[in-house]
């Protein structure tokens, strides 16, 4: 029965409700398992980066904050603290308190998201809509805190833009709670729900030898037991002076994933409730030269979906000559094709919701291929930035749209 | 490692004590919803005290703002809510803080140049111009669409 | 007269137009209850008229890979399947607008035909999406049908007649005996959730999986069409079981027959809205077994009683 065993191929992406990015997974199917998966990137490339060395570092201070719109917070703090470094400045102690607590409370509403997206995929969207409701509470705090509800704009070189007023404290803390409540439901809920259970575990198995070979970060990492979280490791910000706890687990699947993140959240809760508990008195900001000094730097930032890697060179201007931003999703993606190794179509979804994507923060490259070539290899060349700005600008007017008064950067004209 | 007991329909009492509960969510046009006091809407600027310096539209990550000189010592401001991200860093820079953040948040605009928003300075006045304790001008309000 | 009288019957009340208005207010107690289980505010009520008009008026794209006759047939045949159905149906009464000897197995095949059309219409379609649900459709098919089967099979075992209006009359003559297929009814609701796609056994739609299965090329009028379909196979499932399991209060007045009816069927819609709330969404394999290894058996113990039940009653 040869029908049977033929191959189908469906097309996950780049437009797809599973899907809250445009990417690209191309399935081959035998009956509902699948074969084989080709992962594309590149539908979503922005050019942050060679944006951020165009504008001043103040300017870059928002851009990098749009990297990505649930960890803003993570690359703000791990640009400035790049910068900072190069500065050689030294951030008050307030300051870092406030940077914590505004990070920790980034990681509350970020797992609460992922645990509703997770929901979703599996088609529990009961699970979407009370974790969303909850997630409500945080949202409108960071709001009252920082201003907005994403994108915070709290950084700024040597400190922080808005103090916490003493009165706002307690507000923090009834929030949270009222969230440990609910983060305890959730729990009991995932540890005792059927459905739940049975469309979690033993999916997108992902063992502790693969995931460190593939280069996992984050709670896809800890939940195959790769003991590893750089607010721990490689201490920044108020996490030296903090007691937590690192989540791990060994159940290597979905589940292990759901559980990590649950746990998190209940440390999460005990850190803030520290934080505030310990927070200094003193100025929140240093003064901040315009221009930043000769010099590189790399630095880590624990985000909620994993290790957020940030470098920066300086050159001695208002602008900085290089930055590179390495998200946590570009090293979770590479393991999502062996999650995938003989599973079902079905579990497509949960599966890669369950590295937290964030592809739009990940795409870093775009393939330019000779049309007519078939391997990926084929036709590629390196092209300077003068000849990138060209292509694009003549790709577009082919297409109807003319950008050439625009003085696009790169210094071509007409 | 098994959790000891599974059940089906773990979350049946939770849901049926929803259906008594006000709901989270409300009919948002009709009921009114209001953004936190200190949240960051559109800037503002009180046009009479700004000296012109442009470090706003400098430091703007959007070039969302531009400052034009429209007399001696007086300047019309404009910011194009289409490229503003709200980031409240002009009212940062601002050396003499005459830009403050409102906490506006619906913004839609039916036309892309409505959303182009100018502050006036008040007409040139025949006596010496400042004058430190500037009452509110008629420009202080409302910004009027630029065409 | 008597044809004016049917034809009235047919497609005014307690035919058609009856039913496709119920099947409107249904969709939106189904809709406000699932919204308000998860705390949310809900549509307005008029929301399902407006969608279903909404959709006459949009333009219907026809794919060119499609069959475009079995395409186009596919949503009119699931409602004229549907409407069929409704009629051998007792609502208030014991007798249905027709009835005759074996309509339960008539009224069980029309019912089976929605589930036909969503399979050839995803078929025919021809898109990978369309053909995958149409493939898990008919698959859980096999799943819940034959549960569903014996589940309403038993109480017509009990009756002695595979008459729905006969079934009614009996149960009409003894008015307790409703209560010994409590088991068949929950049967019989669970295996609804499978017919008409719900969750937990909503795979052959999975939004996040395969768009929307069979229906992920249907737009305008055909998707309102088979849209208007399945609510009206809401309704009348859920008549059908209300009719089976709880033949009660059924030789009132009019007026106060059709609130016991209308209530009966509240019932039984807000059980299906909780169950769809409170669950995730089963693999296909998950589902099959489910459905094999618990559902299936628990059906034939209703059986069993009923057949001991008999020699003793």
């Amino acid at each position: 029965m040869s029908d049977i065993d033929r191959v189908v191929t469906v097309p996950i992406g780049p437009q797809h409700p599973a899907l809250k990015e445009p990417e690209s997974f191309m399935v081959d199917l035998r009956g509902e398992k699948i074969d084989a998966v080709r992962i594309r990137f590149g539908y979503n490339h922005r050019g942050i980066e060679k944006g951020c060395e165009t504008r001043s570092y103040t300017q870059d201070l928002y851009l990098v904050e749009r990297v990505c719109g649930i960890c803003s917070f993570s690359h703000s703090t791990a640009f400035i603290h790049a910068v900072e470094e190069i500065a050689g400045l030294e951030v008050p102690v307030r300051a870092k308190y406030i940077r914590t607590i505004i990070g920790e409370l980034e990681r509350i509403h970020s797992h609460l998201l992922w645990l509703g997206v997770a929901g979703h995929e599996i088609g529990f969207d009961t699970l979407l809509m009370y974790t969303w409701r909850d997630r409500e509470q945080v949202m409108i705090l960071l709001a009252r805190l920082t201003g907005n509800r994403v994108n915070y704009g709290i950084n700024t070189y040597g400190g922080v833009r808005r103090d916490i007023a003493p009165d706002m404290m307690p507000e923090i803390l009834k929030v949270v709670d009222s969230l440990e409540e609910r983060t305890k439901h959730y729990i009991e809920l995932a540890m005792r729900e059927q459905t739940l259970i049975q469309r979690l575990s033993g999916v997108g198995k992902l063992s502790k030898e693969d995931a460190l070979f593939l280069g996992t970060v984050g709670p896809t990492a800890r939940a195959s037991g790769v003991d590893r979280d750089a607010r721990r490791d490689d201490p920044y910000l108020a996490y030296p002076d903090l007691e937590f706890k690192v989540v791990i687990d060994d159940h290597c699947d979905v589940y292990g994933r759901t559980i990590v993140r649950l746990g998190e959240l209940m440390q999460t809760y005990s850190i803030l409730r520290q934080l505030i508990k310990k927070i200094p008195d003193g100025p929140i900001t240093v003064k901040a030269p315009r221009r930043i000094p000769e010099g590189e730097a790399v630095s880590r930032y624990e985000a909620p979906r994993g290790e957020d890697v940030h470098y920066v060179r300086g050159n001695g201007t208002e602008k900085p000559e290089r930055v590179k931003v390495r998200a946590p999703t570009l090293a979770n993606t590479a393991s999502v094709g062996k999650m995938l190794e003989d599973g079902y179509l079905a579990d497509l979804p949960i599966v890669v919701a369950a590295i937290d994507p964030c592809f739009s923060c990940t795409d870093r490259m775009v393939g330019v291929r000779e049309s007519g070539t078939e391997s990926r290899g084929a036709g590629r060349k390196t092209m300077t930035w003068e000849e990138v700005s060209r292509y694009g600008v003549e790709w577009h007017k082919a297409r109807g749209l003319d950008f050439s008064s625009l003085g696009i950067p790169g210094g071509i004209e007409a | 490692m098994r959790a000891p007991r599974h059940h089906l329909g773990e979350m049946v009492s939770s849901v049926l004590g929803s259906l008594f509960r006000k709901p989270a969510t409300i009919r948002y046009p009709y009921a009114p919803f209001k953004m936190p006091d200190r949240f960051r809407g559109p800037p503002k600027w009180e046009s009479d005290k700004c000296i012109g310096c442009k470090l706003c539209s400098r430091d703007c990550p959007s070039q969302a703002i531009t400052i034009t000189k429209v007399g001696e010592k007086r300047f019309d401001q404009t910011v194009d809510l289409g490229k503003c991200v709200f980031c409240g860093q002009c009212a940062e820079t601002c050396p003499r803080k005459v830009i403050t953040m409102t906490p506006d948040f619906e913004l839609a605009q039916i036309d892309k140049q409505n959303l182009k928003i100018t502050y006036h300075a008040s007409p040139a006045p025949a006596a010496p111009a400042p004058q430190p304790a500037a009452a509110p001008e008629p420009a202080k309000g409302a910004g009027e669409p630029t065409v | 007269m008597s044809w004016v009288v049917a034809g009235v019957n047919i497609l005014i009340f307690p035919g058609m137009f009856f039913l496709l208005v119920l099947g409107l207010a249904g969709q939106f107690v189904d809709r406000k209850l699932y919204a308000r289980l998860q705390s949310r505010v809900g549509p307005p009520w008029f929301q399902p008229v407006a969608d279903f008009f909404k959709l006459l008026g949009k333009e219907s794209v026809i794919p060119e890979e499609a069959d475009r006759r079995m395409f186009v047939m596919a949503p009119v045949f699931a409602l004229a399947a549907v409407v069929a159905a409704y009629l051998y149906i007792p609502l208030w009464s014991t007798k249905p607008i027709f009835s005759f000897y074996g309509d339960l197995v008539v009224v069980l095949y029309l019912l089976l035909i929605p589930t036909l059309t969503f399979f050839l219409g995803g078929w025919y379609s021809r898109s990978i999406f369309s053909t995958l649900g149409a493939v898990r459709s008919i698959t859980q098919l096999f799943a819940y049908e034959i549960p569903l089967l014996i589940a309403l099979l038993s109480p017509a075992l009990l009756a002695d007649t595979w008459s729905i209006s006969g079934m009614t009359a009996y149960y009409q003559a003894h008015p307790w005996y409703w209560l010994f297929n409590l088991i068949g009814l929950g049967v019989a609701l669970v295996t609804l959730l499978g017919k008409l796609e719900r969750v937990p056994f909503d795979a052959p739609e999975a939004e996040t999986e395969i768009v929307a299965g069979s229906f992920t090329e249907y737009s305008g009028r055909h998707l309102a069409f088979f849209r208007m379909a399945i609510d009206a196979e809401a309704i009348v499932s859920s008549s059908l079981v209300a009719a089976v399991f709880l033949p009660f209060g059924l030789g009132l007045p009019l007026w106060l027959g059709i609130i016991v009816y209308l209530a009966k069927l509240a019932g039984i819609l807000f059980v299906l809205a909780l169950l769809r709330t409170v669950f995730a969404r089963l693999r296909m394999d998950q589902m099959i077994n489910f459905c094999w290894r618990y559902v299936a058996p628990i059906a034939f113990l209703q059986v069993i009683i009923d057949l001991v039940l008999k020699e003793f009653l």
